[in-house]
């Protein structure tokens, strides 16, 4: 199992902050996982299009689409960071 | 020594000039201290704000400001180096963010401080949104934002 989190307007687009999730089978990094949760169609499909400036964080360290996933990772998807 | 490292994360307020005072009592070898302060601001894109909430990524916004103060830590020369963030409900004139850098001498300050907020503006997993009249509103990241880090890509000027 993976947890996955949104935050902030992604979080709100998708309705939900984290979920648990079964590795899907094929999916071995970032890219992948992001493709995967796009073909559950609607607003998953919008909000993590290929044109939207989705930034990513394994295990809270912010990753690029090319980094491994493994079982027992934490993954969040967020959009451009605004503080300061 | 190395430098003094402490980064906060916080819903309450906090009083900059006391944050400063932590950071270089009974330290007198510091010489210089930088620190940059930002606050929320009433207007943003040509419209009035009547409120903001800060949400961030619990366990990672640390995370990420730990790392950006050991990066400063070890480009410059630094005695201390503080930074606390607000997160929650903010109304205008009140401070978001405290950057304050410790050093010996003043150059080596100013740029570390610099150096920590371009970096905290792209890195760190803080994200704003507005209370306007017509509603609420997730603020955009900034292109210039972007341009402010990548100045950091070069190595340090002196080293």
């Amino acid at each position: 199992m993976i947890r996955v989190c949104y935050f902030a307007s992604l979080r709100e687009q998708l309705g939900r902050a984290e979920e648990p999730l079964e590795l899907p089978a094929g999916v071995a990094d970032v890219a992948g996982l992001r493709a995967r949760l796009r073909e559950r169609g609607g607003a998953w499909a919008e909000a993590l299009a290929e044109s939207r400036p989705v930034l990513c964080a394994v295990n809270q360290v912010m990753a690029r689409p090319d980094q491994a996933i493994a079982d027992g990772d934490e993954v969040a998807f967020f959009p451009p960071v605004t503080g300061g | 020594m190395p430098a003094v490292r402490s980064v906060r994360v916080q819903a309450e307020p906090f009083d900059p000039a006391a944050e400063v005072d932590a950071l270089r009592a009974g330290r007198p070898q510091i010489g210089a201290v930088v620190s940059f302060l930002g606050l929320m601001r009433d207007l943003n894109d040509g419209e009035p704000v009547e409120s903001m909430t800060l949400e961030h990524y619990p366990g990672m916004t640390e995370k990420a400001l730990e790392a950006i103060a050991a990066e400063a830590a070890a480009r410059w020369a630094l005695e201390g180096i503080r930074v606390v963030h607000r997160i929650g409900e903010l109304e205008p004139e009140e401070p978001i963010v405290l950057v304050a850098v410790a050093s010996r001498h003043r150059a080596e300050a100013f740029r570390a401080c610099e150096f920590v907020i371009d970096y905290l503006k792209t890195r760190a997993p803080f994200w704003k949104k507005e209370r306007v009249a017509g509603g609420e509103r997730w603020v955009a990241a900034r292109h210039g934002d972007s341009e402010a880090e990548r100045r950091w890509e070069q190595p340090p000027d002196g080293a």
